[in-house]
């Protein structure tokens, strides 16, 4: 290998990672610095994950809270269940036997969503920014998410956002997930949450949604838009993971096959076969 | 929307789009596959199950001319440098090329400008319908949305694939068409009143709102469009030695952050 080439032009531009190299090659790394600190000589030690997910995201070291928070809800999002539009795209990559990687891919693709999604919950947190704990704030932002909308690949909504267009009822779970979150954030919105989510319900007429949730848990850790689209994609991937290897290993057999239940309204009709008989098959 | 929306669905999808009965027979859109859509190429099947409809030769003929003239086989071209760095990490074809058709979606080129443009030409099409001249229009929207999309390119002022695409155009008789004119119109005016060059995708959305595309039809046609520019970019990456593609030594990462600290107790 060259050891003294001539100084390569390409570079990337950061404020968040440096790589300090071997002496003897410029391609390995002997410290590896997150914002400042050595990740393998002292994070590895000293931090918690989630306490270097925020650093990675946000610059600085989180408070205790902030950590723990973050590791809470990454509990409430570990897993959607098999129920989820995200994990059945991984389940169907799954029993089919798709590389690994293609069910995470799967997995991200539809729970980037808007409904019930990482948009919906990168929609909320701007909201956050705009109407903080104004009721009146929130009822305009309801009624109008889409306000100045323009032409895009995301689609105006159909519902509004952080509630469930098609909910009877409040899960349990959203509630248990909101009181919990609640009671260990020091920010102020998912104790808002939690104290407006009966007005909120009676006034959209349908129950909140886990989006809402987690957007408030992510605006109260002081989290961007989109840092909180991102994290809440990787944090939902272990359950997709989890689930679309258990059903590789059950087999496709089964798996639904959602055939008979497909309705086909304008069928042209049945024609026969070409006649093959003369390959003698 | 309620809870009677989920249970009317639970076992069962009514359908205009189709079905597999499978040893039998496939139906897209009220049409039968084997039987009757199998003759198209396709090409015009794409479109058809796209849109619904059938285009005229005409039409196919500048739809896929757009496709063939925008694929680009060079790995500096971002979805293309995505699919390289699949080949040089070998990851598999297929992650390869959906992680470059992915990142098409993008903000400053593909996706998202096409919807925009194909809007901005409704709007302006409408707008004179309703009275307004081109010019106000314009002005009008430069005041509301500090840009018009589809003019000013990022990294170049001239789009070498306009000159082929309008000789192509010209050839197929789709000259006339009223936004292909107003992509033109609107080029002319930003050129004298701001020096503003015109991307190719001012000169194909006009083509393509002649043929009345939604904004979902349109980005559903192009989707898979880079794909052939792509590949040989990702080949490439795979035939040469494995990581060697612009590999990124420690240095050229240019850190811009705080100083090196240790972790608080």
């Amino acid at each position: 290998m060259e050891r003294n080439p001539p100084k390569p032009a390409f570079t990337y531009t950061t404020g968040i990672w440096q790589d300090i190299p071997h002496d003897d090659d410029p391609f390995a790394p002997a410290i590896s610095r997150c914002f400042g600190f050595d990740v393998h000589g002292d994070l590895l030690k000293n931090a918690g994950w989630f306490e270097y997910l925020l650093l990675l995201f946000k610059g600085e070291p989180p408070a205790h809270w902030q950590a723990r928070l973050l590791e809470k809800v990454a509990m409430v999002l570990t897993n959607p269940g098999p129920r989820d539009a995200s994990v059945r795209a991984a389940m169907a990559g799954g029993t089919g036997g798709s590389p690994d990687a293609t069910v995470l891919i799967a997995a991200l693709g539809i729970g980037a969503g808007q409904q019930g999604g990482a948009h919906e919950v990168e929609t909320l947190v701007n909201a956050w920014s705009h109407c903080d704990t104004e009721l009146t704030a929130w009822q305009a932002f309801f009624e109008n998410p889409d306000k100045d909308y323009v032409e895009d690949v995301w689609a105006p909504y159909e519902h509004a956002p952080g509630f469930a267009p098609h909910g009877a009822r409040c899960a349990a779970t959203i509630i248990h997930s909101l009181e919990y979150l609640a009671s260990i954030s020091q920010g102020h919105r998912l104790t808002w949450l939690q104290a407006q989510r009966p007005t909120l319900e009676k006034l959209q007429q349908k129950p909140l949604a886990m989006p809402a949730v987690i957007a408030a848990a992510f605006a109260d850790l002081g989290l961007a838009p989109s840092q909180a689209s991102m994290l809440f994609l990787i944090l939902r991937l272990p359950g997709a993971a989890a689930h679309a290897l258990e059903q590789r290993a059950l087999g496709w057999k089964a798996s639904p096959f959602y055939a008979p239940g497909i309705e086909l309204q304008d069928d042209p009709g049945a024609h026969p076969l070409p006649d093959i008989s003369r390959f003698d098959l | 929307m309620s809870i009677d929306d989920l249970v009317s669905h639970e076992s069962h999808w009514p359908t205009r789009m189709g079905k597999a009965f499978l040893c039998e027979r496939v139906v897209m859109r009220g049409r039968d596959l084997h039987q009757d859509l199998a003759r198209m190429d396709w090409f015009r099947l794409h479109l058809f199950s796209v849109t619904g409809r059938e285009f005229s030769n005409a039409q196919v003929e500048i739809l896929n001319f757009m496709w063939v003239v925008t694929s680009y086989p060079d790995p500096s071209i971002w979805p293309n440098l995505v699919a390289a760095l699949g080949g040089t990490a070998r990851s598999t074809p297929s992650m390869s090329l959906v992680a470059g058709i992915s990142v098409s979606e993008a903000a400053i080129y593909g996706r998202r400008p096409e919807r925009k443009v194909l809007d901005f030409f409704y709007r302006l099409s409408s707008a004179i319908d309703q009275g307004s001249s081109l010019e106000a229009f314009i002005e009008q929207e430069i005041k509301i949305r500090k840009i018009v999309c589809g003019y000013g390119r990022p990294l170049a002022k001239l789009d070498e694939r306009i000159p082929y695409t309008l000789e192509k155009v010209e050839a197929l008789g789709l000259q006339h068409g009223r936004h292909f004119r107003l992509a033109l119109d609107v080029y002319r005016y930003l050129k004298k009143t701001r020096g503003l060059s015109m991307n190719i995708a001012a000169v194909n959305t006009g083509l393509i709102a002649d043929m009345g595309f939604t904004p979902e039809q349109y980005q559903l046609f192009l989707t898979p469009c880079f794909i052939s520019g792509m590949i040989p970019c990702y080949i490439e990456a795979k035939e040469k030695q494995e990581g060697a593609f612009f590999p990124v030594r420690c240095e050229n990462i240019v850190y811009q952050g705080p100083p090196s600290r240790k972790w608080p107790a």
